[in-house]
C-alpha cells in the first residue's frame, strides 16, 4: 500500500519543527486505528461534503431546464477539499476562491439559499443578483469571493492575511486555486510576497488534473509542490479524496500559519466530475477516466466506507443526512425559482459607496 | 500661508492620516528603499521621495516595501482594503498598469457592484504620470483615461500642491478605490499649503481664472500650462480665458464645465492623454451634447499626437502640448469662420 501512509517522518511535529518537509508525492491518510475527529465533526464534514454535492448535482439538472442565466461550473468531486479545511476556519478568517467555488462558499457558511438564489439571478440572492455563480461572496462569514478571473484570488488573499496580521486579529486567510490557476503569474508572485512578508496564509492548490479542457499534462511544467517549496514554503501533498487526510493536514497547514510562522501551502488533488461548465460535453477525457474517478476516487463514498468499516458512524445517520440535504437543496431551488428578479433600479445601484 | 512643494504637500498628508488611523499603512515598491540591504534604510522613499521619512515615524508594519511584483502587491492591498485595512499603494509608474490592471478593473473595481453592495474598499493607488522627463515610451504616459473608463474607480489629478493636499487626505478617507495620479514634472513646484488637515471633495472643480471670452479646460500638468496661455492671451490679444481644472476626471464636474462653457461660448480643452478616447474627447462629447447651442465656434482640443511618448528631448519637447499650442487653438476660435481650420490632429 505505497500511497497508504504519512508522507511525514514518524513522530515529526511541523509545529514543533522549523524543518521544511521535503515535497512528496505519497498521500497524506491518517492511520485508521483511532478516531479521527469528534463524532460532532465528523458528522457536520459529511453534512458539509453531501450538501455541496446534492447542490451541484441538482444545479447540473437546472442548468439544462433553461432557466439559470449563463454558465455554471460545478464543484462535484472536489468537495472533501473545501469541507477538510474549511472546518477549521470561522468567520474571522478569510478564504479566496474559484468560479468553480460554490463548495467552498458551502464550506465557509454561506447561506445556500441565498447561494442558489444568487445563481438564478434573484433579488433574494447572496448579492442581490448581482454577481451570479462566479462572483458569489459574504464578507461576513470571510468569503472573499468566488472569482471569475483564473489566478485573480492570490493576490487578495495576500491583503486579507496582512489585515490579519496588521490589526492582529488571529484570523488567516487561504488561497483556493487550481493547478490551472498555478500557471498565472499571479499566483507565483503571491507565494513569494507572503513568504517576504511572512504572513498568515495557507495556499491550497486543487488540483484536478484539468485547467478548463486542458490536462495538466499538457499545460504544469515540473511539479506542483516543487514550485511551493521553490519559495522555502513548507508543503504537503493531500489526497482531496480522503476528508480525513485533508483534514489533518489543512489542522497543520492553518496552525502553522495562524501562530505567525508564515504561509503554508497543500496540494490537494481531487478529481472534477462534470465539465469545466454545465453544458460541456466534456468530450476531453476518456469515458473510463471519468468512470474511475467516479467508482474509485469519491470522497462521500470513501469517508462513508471508512466510518461504517470501523464503526465509527452509522448507516441510518448518514442516509438520513443525505435526504436532509436533498430536502435543503430542492427548497432553496423552489425558493430561488419563485423569487423576484432585480428591479431595474437595481442596474445603477452599488458602483461607488459614494460618487459625487 | 506656508508654501510647500507637491512632493512635501503629499508626504505631509500621508502622515497626517496615518497618524489619524491607524488602519492606514503604505505599500509599494522603494517606499522606504534599502530593505535587507547593507546601507542606508528609508534611502529612497518612494522612487520620487514622496514617502520618505515615514519609515522613521511608522516602522515597517505601516510602510511595507514589496518585491517588484505589481499585480501581488496591487491585488494585496484591494484585499486589505476590502477585509478592513485602508492600503495607500504607490504603483512607481502608471504605465506598471500594464502588469497588474486586472486586479484593478477586474477586482477592486467591481467588488462592491458584484457583491450586491455588501464591500466597502478604501484603497488609494498613488501613480506617477507624464512626459517630460526622458523616460521614452514606457515611463512617460498619462493613463488616466483608462481608469476614468472603469465604473467602480474614482479617478484624481491635482494640479496644484495645495489641492494634491486636500484631495489625498479626501482619498484616503474615502470608501472607494481611488486612482491618484501624480505628474513626475509638477514634484517641485511650490505653492501654499497649510499645515493642518483638510480635504477637497471629489467632482468639484476649481476655476482658477475667471474670464468672459474662452473657457479652456485643461487637466493636470496642462492646469499649469492653460495659466499660462491664459496670461499671454490677455496680456497679448486681450482675450479673457476661463480656466477650468476639474480636479478629478471620475466624478467628473459636468456643471461647472458647462457653466463656463455657456458663459464663454468658445472651449478649447488641453489633456496630456491620447488623443483617442482621452479626457479631451470626453469632455469634447459632453459639451456638444449640452451646451451645443451656446457654441460660437468649434470645440478645440491640444493633446498629443496618437503616438507613443518619444525618448529623443527634441521630440519629447514637441510631444506635450506648450502654451503656445493652446494660446494658438485660443486666438483660431476668434478668426472668421471661413479661415477657422482646427489643428491637424495626427491620427
Amino acid at each position: 500500500m505505497p500511497n497508504d501512509e504519512l508522507s511525514l517522518p514518524a513522530g515529526s511535529d511541523l509545529l514543533q519543527s522549523d524543518d521544511v518537509p521535503a515535497p512528496s508525492h505519497t498521500s497524506y491518510r491518517r492511520p485508521a486505528a483511532a478516531a479521527p475527529m469528534p463524532r460532532a465533526a465528523m458528522l457536520s464534514a459529511y453534512r458539509t461534503m453531501r450538501l455541496i454535492r446534492s447542490f451541484e448535482d441538482r444545479l447540473a439538472v437546472e442548468t439544462g431546464t433553461g432557466d439559470v442565466p449563463g454558465t455554471v461550473h460545478l464543484y462535484a468531486g472536489q468537495e472533501a477539499s473545501a469541507t477538510g479545511i474549511c472546518m477549521h476556519l470561522t468567520d474571522r478568517d478569510f478564504i479566496s476562491s474559484t468560479h468553480r467555488g460554490h463548495g467552498h462558499a458551502i464550506a465557509k457558511g454561506v447561506n445556500i439559499d441565498g447561494m442558489m438564489a444568487e445563481i438564478y439571478g434573484r433579488a433574494t440572492g447572496t448579492c442581490r443578483g448581482k454577481g451570479g455563480s462566479m462572483h458569489i461572496a459574504d464578507l461576513d462569514h470571510g468569503m472573499l469571493g468566488a472569482n471569475g478571473i483564473v489566478g485573480g484570488g492570490p493576490p487578495l488573499v495576500c491583503g486579507a492575511a496582512l489585515t490579519a496580521k496588521t490589526l492582529n486579529t488571529g484570523g488567516v486567510a487561504i488561497a483556493f486555486f487550481g493547478d490551472g490557476a498555478f500557471n498565472q503569474g499571479t499566483t507565483a508572485e503571491s507565494l513569494n510576497l507572503a513568504m517576504v512578508w511572512n504572513l498568515p496564509a495557507v495556499f491550497v492548490c486543487e488540483d484536478n488534473g484539468m485547467g478548463e479542457a486542458t490536462s495538466s499534462k499538457f499545460a504544469v511544467a515540473g511539479e506542483i509542490t516543487a514550485r511551493a517549496a521553490a519559495y522555502g514554503m513548507p508543503t504537503l501533498d493531500v489526497d482531496g479524496t480522503d476528508l480525513f487526510a485533508v483534514h489533518e493536514a489543512a489542522g497543520k497547514a492553518i496552525a502553522y500559519a495562524r501562530a505567525g510562522k508564515g504561509p503554508f501551502f497543500l496540494h490537494v488533488r481531487a478529481p472534477r466530475y462534470y465539465g469545466h461548465y454545465t453544458g460541456d460535453p466534456d468530450t476531453y477525457r476518456s469515458d473510463e477516466e471519468k468512470a474511475a474517478a467516479r467508482e474509485d476516487r469519491d470522497c462521500l463514498t470513501i469517508f462513508r466506507d471508512r466510518v461504517l468499516r470501523t464503526e465509527l458512524l452509522g448507516e441510518g445517520e448518514l442516509d438520513a443526512i443525505d435526504a436532509e440535504a436533498a430536502v435543503l437543496v430542492d427548497a432553496a431551488v423552489k425558493a430561488a425559482r419563485a423569487a423576484p428578479s432585480p428591479e431595474a433600479g437595481e442596474l445603477t445601484t452599488d458602483v461607488y459607496v459614494r460618487y459625487a | 500661508m506656508p508654501r510647500k512643494s507637491f512632493r512635501q504637500a503629499l508626504n505631509e498628508g500621508l502622515r497626517q492620516e496615518m497618524r489619524r488611523d491607524p488602519r492606514v499603512v503604505i505599500i509599494g515598491e522603494d517606499v522606504t528603499g534599502g530593505a535587507g540591504a547593507t546601507g542606508e534604510q528609508d534611502a529612497w522613499g518612494g522612487a520620487f521621495g514622496v514617502t520618505k521619512g515615514i519609515l522613521g515615524e511608522f516602522g515597517r508594519s505601516r510602510i511595507l516595501d514589496t518585491p517588484i511584483t505589481e499585480s501581488a502587491f496591487i491585488g494585496a492591498a484591494a484585499g486589505a482594503a476590502v477585509t478592513g485595512l485602508r492600503p495607500v499603494a504607490e504603483l512607481m509608474f502608471v504605465d506598471f498598469l500594464g502588469v497588474c490592471f486586472d486586479q484593478i478593473i477586474n477586482q477592486a473595481a467591481k467588488f462592491r457592484y458584484m457583491f450586491g453592495g455588501k464591500a466597502r474598499t478604501p484603497l488609494v493607488i498613488r501613480a506617477t504620470y507624464g512626459a517630460g522627463s526622458g523616460s521614452a515610451s514606457q515611463h512617460s504616459q498619462a493613463l488616466y483615461p483608462l481608469f476614468t473608463h472603469i465604473p467602480g474607480l474614482k479617478v484624481v489629478i491635482p494640479s496644484t500642491p495645495y489641492d494634491a493636499k486636500g484631495l489625498l487626505i479626501q482619498a484616503i478617507r474615502d470608501d472607494d478605490p481611488v486612482i491618484f495620479l501624480e505628474n513626475k514634472m509638477m514634484y517641485d513646484d511650490m505653492g501654499e499649503v497649510p499645515d493642518q488637515s483638510y480635504t477637497i471633495p471629489f467632482g468639484e472643480a476649481s476655476v482658477p481664472i475667471e474670464g468672459k471670452d474662452v473657457t479652456i479646460i485643461a487637466f493636470g500638468r496642462m492646469v499649469r500650462t492653460a495659466k499660462r496661455a491664459a496670461e499671454r492671451l490677455r496680456l497679448l490679444h486681450k482675450i479673457e480665458a476661463t480656466v477650468v481644472d476639474p480636479r478629478t476626471t471620475s466624478p467628473l464636474d459636468e456643471e461647472t464645465i458647462l457653466d463656463c462653457v455657456r458663459k464663454t461660448g468658445r472651449v478649447v480643452i488641453a489633456d496630456e492623454a491620447y488623443p483617442r478616447c482621452g479626457m479631451a474627447a470626453d469632455v469634447s462629447s459632453l459639451i456638444a451634447e449640452k451646451a451645443f447651442f451656446h457654441l460660437k465656434a468649434p470645440i478645440l482640443k491640444v493633446t498629443p499626437p496618437h503616438t507613443p511618448v518619444p525618448f529623443a528631448p527634441s521630440l519629447e519637447k514637441l510631444y506635450v502640448p506648450l502654451p503656445s499650442r493652446i494660446e494658438a487653438a485660443v486666438k483660431s476660435l476668434f478668426d472668421e469662420p471661413a479661415k477657422l481650420v482646427p489643428e491637424r490632429t495626427a491620427y
